[in-house]
């Protein structure tokens, strides 16, 4: 009796390990399904390259979507990357200790504001900003519902996580390497530069893509500043679109089973980017893992 | 002349880093004061007693119906989270431990924890919306369970595997099987690490829209029906903001309001449980 319940628990927990495989699984294989009929129409790299999307012609194609959520991103990690950098070094080697932890704090909780919150001010306040002080800066015109906004909010949305674990990171630099430095005579910026850097640069780099897909799909904090017009734009400061955007704005719309399978598509694509992004994420903080 | 260099560019990091801490701190209060400004300035009890009143109408009405319905999806996950979680978190570090599968089970969750939200809410489309015909707060709970799983199995997995290992001997040694050591001995004393775990995960799905935009949709009205379409607070308010009446985009602040102060709560509430669980170790 003892055994069998002692057995039933196992394959209980088993069962839920499981799943853990199944829902990933199922995600995959669900996507490529449910895109195949897209895929067999219209071929998987010819849609990817497409740039016509015409509903009362069903011919489909993802580019300008794929284009936006690409250099959305890299422009969202252009700005972030270098801020994150400062506030993770500002934590844990400049900030007063007793500073630290209500900064900290503050920092985690910018990363907890739901995404949904972030793209309503970003539409009622960052816009109209983008539009009024940024754009001018540029020489250029906009409504503010632009691909730059789009960025600047995902910039803002992943500078927490990257800063969270940068600041982890140097916080674990064995403290005999930085004093050596200091002992050779070094300033705080030799430091950072030569030996902080240097040793937590694997852990930086698997943030930074981790951010990365973190960006690429996000969809609440975009769908509102993006404009998810059709085509791609000739300026940052133009509306375009994202497969996050495109799928959150027209699924629920989409009357026809081609149309369906064509979002459905782009959402595969997106799911096989962000795939491989966090795979090689992981590749790095795990290879750090092995080195420690 | 080196020396002066030097010197320059320290300042200059100095000058860079505390800029950038200044940006992020920028952003945070603008963004909180935005909410709590105009949350306040709309608000009225009002709005959890009433529910949505017609569009472009002088009434604020009420938030009601999105309240509870937010409470039902979010319970729901919740109800079907936190056990696969765990238990799949206790496979990987009490019975598989190092082994080849659990490792892959291991990569796979933290991968899950990656996915794009927006992707789960198409995969539940595709095998709970379609098939039956319609949307329904159950989908909408299953999208957001699977979106909390992989945390609380890494969290349960990480939290287990720090238990020391004589606890576990000194239960073995009175003769328990290792589903009485598991159940009342290391879950013990790990649990405040996983209720660290499932705070910060609740706060995570409780604060999502995406995953619910094709399961659970949304529906205007009060609603119990859980095969139905039901309104969310998420919902309601990507609903409402996008809206051009004055009164609907009053309502998304509150609800703004209301969801920010509930997810950021329930983080300082988690943070809380890890620091008071650390000062006790101390």
């Amino acid at each position: 009796m003892k055994k069998i319940l002692d057995n039933f628990y196992k394959y209980l927990t088993l069962f839920a390990a499981i799943f853990v495989i199944l829902i990933v699984l199922g995600i995959f294989i669900s996507l490529y399904l449910n895109s195949k009929l897209a895929i067999d129409t219209f071929g998987f790299i010819k849609f990817a390259l497409s740039k016509v999307w015409n509903p009362s012609k069903e011919i489909y194609g993802g580019l300008p979507a794929i284009f936006g959520t690409i250099v959305s991103t890299i422009l969202a990690l252009l700005i972030a990357t270098p801020i994150a950098l400062g506030i993770g070094i500002f934590l844990s080697e400049i900030c007063p200790q007793k500073f630290k932890n209500p900064f900290s704090t503050a920092i985690e909780l910018l990363a907890a504001i739901p995404s949904i919150i972030y793209g309503m001010w970003a539409l009622f306040f960052l816009a109209p900003f983008v539009s009024k002080y940024i754009a001018p800066l540029f020489g250029a015109h906009t409504t503010g519902i632009c691909i730059f906004t789009a960025s600047l909010v995902l910039a803002i949305m992943i500078i927490p996580y990257i800063a969270a674990i940068v600041r982890d990171a140097i916080d674990n630099v064995p403290n005999v390497l930085k004093e050596s430095a200091y002992g050779l005579g070094a300033n705080k910026y030799e430091v950072v530069r030569h030996v902080i850097l240097p040793y937590t640069k694997t852990v930086i780099l698997g943030a930074i893509i981790l951010a990365l897909g973190r960006a690429l799909g996000e969809t609440m904090a975009v769908t509102f500043v993006m404009g998810n017009v059709f085509k791609i734009p000739q300026s940052l400061f133009e509306p375009g679109t994202s497969i996050t955007v495109k799928i959150a704005n027209e699924f629920n719309e989409a009357y026809t089973d081609l149309y369906t399978s064509s979002l459905f598509l782009l959402g595969f694509i997106l799911f096989i980017m962000s795939f491989a992004f966090i795979s090689l994420a992981k590749v790095f903080i795990l290879k750090r893992k092995i080195k420690a | 002349m080196g020396e002066k260099i030097r010197k320059i560019k320290n300042i200059l990091f100095y000058v860079f880093t505390i800029f950038s801490a200044v940006f992020g701190l920028f952003f945070l209060f603008w963004i909180l004061f935005t909410i709590v400004i105009k949350g306040i300035t709309n608000f009225n009890f009002q709005v959890f007693f009433k529910d949505a009143p017609p569009p472009g109408s002088e009434d604020l009405g009420g938030l009601r119906y999105a309240i509870v319905g937010h409470f039902i999806i979010v319970g729901l996950a919740i109800l079907i989270g936190i056990p696969i979680g765990v238990l799949a978190g206790t496979y990987l570090a009490e019975y598989g431990k190092d082994s080849k599968i659990t490792n892959i089970i291991r990569t796979l969750s933290d991968i899950l924890t990656s996915v794009p939200s927006i992707i789960v809410g198409l995969f539940i489309y595709a095998i709970l919306v379609k098939p039956f015909g319609s949307f329904s707060a159950i989908a909408g709970a299953v999208a957001l369970a699977i979106l909390m799983i992989p945390i609380i199995v890494r969290v349960t997995d990480d939290m287990l595997s720090m238990v020391p290992k004589e606890l576990r001997e000194a239960a073995y040694a009175l003769g328990a099987p290792k589903w009485i050591v598991i159940t009342k001995v290391t879950y013990r004393a790990a649990l405040a690490g996983i209720l660290t775990g499932i705070a910060l995960a609740v706060a995570r799905i409780a604060g999502e829209t995406a995953p619910l935009i094709f399961t659970s949709f949304n529906n205007n009205y009060f609603s119990l029906d859980l095969t139905k379409p039901m309104a969310s607070l998420t919902m309601t308010i990507y609903q409402f903001a996008g809206s051009p009446f004055k009164n609907w985009q009053a309502l998304a602040w509150v609800g703004a309001f209301i969801l920010t102060i509930f997810v950021l709560a329930l983080n300082l509430l988690g943070k809380y449980i890890a620091h008071k669980k650390a000062h006790k170790m101390r």
